[in-house]
């Protein structure tokens, strides 16, 4: 199907080696053709055009292109697109359904969690992952767990309040804001 | 019946960002989102010295890759007399280097592909020999009178300065020290820093030979200009050009100059024929692309010895790297430096300051700030500072006594600027309630004789912001304002549209509520616009915090336009004439019989149906706005620190910020604002900055290395307000986006100091990194930040 970028390169050159694979994106299963050196960032940027995951750094460090990786969160600039092959990965076009946002992302909307948007997907992708884990975090939880993203815009702060607000929603009304205290791992 | 102003999104609301709909959904869509079709790829090559002269390029072998289609060198770009381009500042730059490389990173060579890897392995194929010169890091060794020439390449230029700049009094403010009971002097360095929003730089550019149109997808601040520039360089008509810069990641002035990607992008597109996009790696942004401060500053205070200041000397050598390459008001060759001292009253200032350029990347952008404001209070609230703790005075107390009054407005700066309301004593004092002062000194006493370092700082600042006006502002000749379109559709929903272009600070929003505020339409039935310069109104663009005060004070205007032709339809509707019409929020009504009226809406509707005989028809209209001084909000930020004596390392403890930046149009965001502009300024103070070893070497060329904050390291802060509207504005708003990061730093800084002053340390240059912390603990002596900062022998 697609060498590298599907738009530009349909056909590969015969010398270069491609592999084809299956990965399963926000519950779609879907093949490409892919070079072994091509990123899974690029795989889902330009061959699936699912451009809500950002590159920011391509260095492991800013966290813009935070994916799920079997639900954990993983930096999509630092992994091959071949190892993704028969894996699910969760982007953030696959966090809301059909109709509904995920509470996450309500919570970033509702705690002015956001100023360009750039950082917000890779950002709500590792609260998700967190909220899945230990859905009662204390905010020095959150602020561990998000440690991994950057964000130039907003001063983290209410980055914090909207996973507190996301975690508080997911917990629902019958909870009382209470549940198993899952303590995150700290320095 | 009223409108709720507050419940349809007008002035004061806490209106829900409508822009966050997308970016939540992964729906943005940024210049590395867009795909065009036959697009090719372009990748650049960059030196790795810093000062070297160009031998030879060999591009042979990178032709030989399948899939390249173009191998630009800088002897191809000066064929078609493209190989330098001119800067923001009245500079030239090179776009790709012919003669010499002149900063590490610089552009040697592009390649443009069928893909980015395949252009990045044809960028590593090419060979480049290259015989080094001795590389100048900083303004001493450019001023040294032996300092080999950086720039050769410019006619008459002799030495390696750029500017030697003098503004003041000089006899007034030495007879000011001549009278002084006291000197207080200080050397401080600001050092380089990176603005580095998370996405890089990129452009897609695409020459449509049938049409002879170029159109240009670009991460700009500021489209309009960056039409200027292209048009100079490309020899094309404005008309034929069409700048479109889409959702940004984040700008703070990184994104305001032009680079050399872009217009080597735009060479290839015209070139092949095909769209070339071309995305910066985050390494090419950090080392390349417009970086902020590196000013050396030289301070004096003539003091009498009751704390009143009568004088202030200042001498700052500036490094701009290479090319003087930002953008510059043309008046003002390093910004409003001059706007140093504003808010204290003080009789005489003389500033001289000088320009030079290094082998290191063209510097001198407005990181956050509105043309060097940053360094300048910095050093005026550092000064003050040091002058309080020689002469004994209490910190808030040489503030409170030297503080224009609220009753001294319109107030005449030592450098001639005009100021024009403020309570500054008011914000001081709210945010020494708020952070406990008085006990602050008691816990700290308590905590000192248990061993433990606390400190208290405070920075009280006021900013220059909303250039213009265009008497004193211009960029390349154009004069500086601003401009928005408003057009009313038949059912009262409407399309705005300005010059200047979000990069996440909301205008979607905010703008939307000053139209709800001057006209009663629901703010959720107004959308907005913006970056395209085929359809926006000619505009400035957006840094240096300019969008509110000037932009902001379009859209109100425009929206008065429409008000009042809207209110002549109303006449026409109520048959009644236009002087017996009164307006309330969304409704126009007949004096005498307060229940006759007709809203915003059906006014909007009778101006395409039923127009008075001799009215054209529509509800549509444009306004430039050229503001008649600058807005200037003034902050109080007062930091709480720990300082561990065993390590060096110190906590936040509290960060208290009062800001006045005048009426706010939308609470919520303005908070956000402060909130990411104090993380900044703790950034700054505590960890970022980019320095360069003796060779010129980047040190910082990745987030590795290039230390930024985050969710763990950032502290919370507690915001309080003061509100003194602005006398000149529509609206009374002033500007808030880079307040935090323009007087956040010397908050954090004076803390560490206050909490290390039994030492005798007067200062530590920033960042306060725990080295030099406890480097400045250890030997009670002062430590400098100047690069190199280690050399192999130190
Ligand atoms: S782009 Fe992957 S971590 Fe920055
Ligand atoms: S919102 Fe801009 S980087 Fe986070």
């Amino acid at each position: 199907m697609t060498s590298l970028f599907s738009e530009i390169s349909p056909e590969p050159a015969a010398d270069v080696p491609v592999r084809r694979i299956t990965v399963t994106v926000n519950g779609q299963r879907r093949s490409a053709d892919v070079e072994p050196r091509l990123l899974l960032a690029h795989l889902l940027r330009q061959a699936f055009r699912l451009t809500g995951t950002h590159t920011g750094c391509d260095t492991t460090n800013c966290g813009a292109c935070t994916v799920l990786y079997d639900g954990q969160p993983v930096k999509s600039c630092t992994m091959l697109a071949v190892q993704a092959d028969g894996h699910e990965v969760t982007t953030v076009e696959g966090l809301a359904g059909a109709s509904e946002l995920h509470p996450v992302q309500e919570g970033f909307r509702d705690e002015h969690g956001l100023q360009c948007g750039f950082c917000t997907p890779g950002m709500m992708l590792a609260a998700k992952a967190l909220l899945d884990r230990n859905p009662d975090p204390t905010e020095d939880e959150v602020r561990w767990a998000l440690s991994g993203n950057l964000c130039r815009c907003t001063g983290y702060q209410n980055i914090v309040k909207s996973v507190l607000w996301a975690a508080d929603k997911m917990r629902g009304p019958d909870t009382g804001g209470g549940g198993d205290r899952h303590d995150e791992e700290q320095p | 019946m009223t409108l709720d102003e507050v419940k349809i999104g007008g002035l004061g609301a806490s209106r829900k960002r409508v822009e966050d709909n997308r970016f939540i959904r992964g729906t943005g869509n940024y210049v590395d989102d867009i795909v065009l079709p036959d697009m090719l790829h372009m990748e650049i090559l960059r030196s790795p010295l810093a000062h070297a002269r160009i031998t030879s390029i060999d591009t042979s072998k990178a032709w030989e890759i399948p899939g390249v289609h173009l191998v630009l060198t800088g002897e191809m770009m000066a064929a078609r007399n493209l190989a330098w381009m001119p800067t923001l500042s009245y500079d030239t730059q090179a776009v790709l280097a012919t003669d010499k490389v002149r900063f590490q990173g610089q552009e040697v060579a592009c390649v443009i592909a069928d893909d980015p890897y395949t252009a990045k392995d044809a960028c590593e194929a090419i060979v480049v020999d290259y015989e080094p010169l001795a590389p100048i890091v900083n303004p001493e060794q450019a001023l040294a009178p032996d300092a080999p020439l950086i720039r050769d390449d410019k006619e008459g230029q002799a030495d390696n300065v750029i500017f030697d700049w003098e503004v003041g009094d000089r006899e007034a403010t030495e007879r000011a020290f001549a009278e002084a009971d006291h000197v207080s002097t200080l050397d401080l360095h600001y050092p380089r820093s990176h603005p580095s929003p998370i996405e890089a730089c990129g452009s897609i550019a695409d020459f449509d030979r049938s049409t002879s149109k170029l159109t240009v997808y670009m991460t700009t601040q500021a489209p309009h200009i960056i039409r200027a520039a292209v048009a100079l360089v490309a020899e094309l008509p404005e008309h034929m050009i069409r700048i479109i810069s889409p959702d940004l990641g984040g700008g703070f002035g990184n994104k305001v100059p032009v680079y050399p990607g872009y217009v080597a992008s735009i060479l290839a597109s015209i070139l092949l024929e095909r769209p070339v996009k071309w995305i910066e790696d985050k390494s090419g942004n950090l080392i390349s692309t417009g970086f902020g401060r590196d000013v050396y500053l030289k301070g004096e205070l003539a003091l009498r010895k009751d704390g009143k200041i009568l004088g202030v000397r200042m001498h700052t050598d500036s490094d701009h790297g290479a090319f003087f390459a930002d953008a510059q008001p043309s008046k003002f060759k390093i910004g409003l430096m001059h706007s140093t001292f504003a808010c204290y009253d003080v009789g005489a200032a003389h500033l001289t300051a000088r320009g030079v350029y290094t082998n290191k990347a063209p510097g001198g952008v407005a990181y956050r700030c509105s043309f060097r404001v940053t360094e300048a209070m910095f050093f005026q609230e550092r000064m003050v500072q040091a002058a309080a703790d020689e002469l004994g005075i209490d910190q808030a107390e040489i503030r409170r006594m030297n503080f224009v009054r609220d009753d001294d407005f319109p107030h005449r700066t030592p450098f001639g600027f005009l100021t024009d309301s403020g309570q500054y004593g008011k914000c001081l004092e709210v945010g020494l309630e708020a952070v406990g002062y008085a006990d602050f000194a008691r816990q700290k006493e308590e905590a000192r004789r248990r061993g433990r370092l606390l400190g208290i700082g405070i920075s009280t600042m006021t900013e220059p912001l909303g250039a213009g006006n265009s008497r004193e502002y211009d960029i390349l000749g154009i004069k500086m304002f601003d401009s928005a379109e408003l057009r009313v559709h038949t059912s009262g929903k409407a399309i705005l549209r300005t010059g200047a272009k979000t990069q996440g600070q909301g205008h979607e929003t905010t703008w939307g509520q000053i139209v709800a505020h001057e006209l009663g339409i629901p703010a959720e039935d107004i959308i907005v616009e913006e970056g395209d310069t085929d359809t926006a109104p000619f505009g400035m663009g957006t840094y240096a915090s300019r969008s509110t005060p000037v932009a902001g004070a379009a859209v109100s205007m425009v929206a008065r336009k429409i008000r009042a032709k809207a209110r002549k339809l109303a006449a026409h509707l109520l048959e009644v004439s236009e002087e017996d019409i009164e307006w309330e929020l969304g409704r126009f009504y007949v004096r005498s019989a307060p229940d006759r009226g007709v809203t915003i809406q059906e006014c909007a509707m009778a101006a395409y149906t039923n127009v008075p005989d001799g009215m054209e028809p529509g509800l549509e209209n444009t306004a430039y706005y050229d503001p008649p001084n600058l807005t200037w909000p003034f902050a109080c930020y007062i930091a709480t620190v720990e300082v561990d004596p065993e390590t060096g390392v110190w906590d936040v403890l509290n960060l208290v910020a009062v800001d006045d930046c005048g009426v706010r149009i939308n609470p919520m965001i303005v908070e956000g604002q402060i909130m990411g502009g104090l993380t900044e300024a703790f950034a700054m103070a505590s960890m970022q900055f980019i320095t360069f070893d003796a060779d010129g070497n980047c040190v910082g060329s990745n987030y590795m290395d290039y230390l930024l904050p985050t969710a763990w390291e950032t502290p919370g802060f507690e915001l309080h307000e003061v509100v003194t509207p602005c006398p000149h504005h529509p609206i009374g708003a002033k500007g808030v986006g880079e307040c935090a990061t323009v007087g956040g730093p010397a908050a954090f800084v004076n803390a560490v100091m206050d909490a290390i002053s039994h030492t005798g340390v007067r200062n530590i240059d920033m960042p306060l990194l725990p080295d030099r912390v406890y480097e400045a603990l250890s030997t009670g002596r002062d430590v400098s930040g100047a690069p190199p900062v280690k050399t192999d022998e130190s």
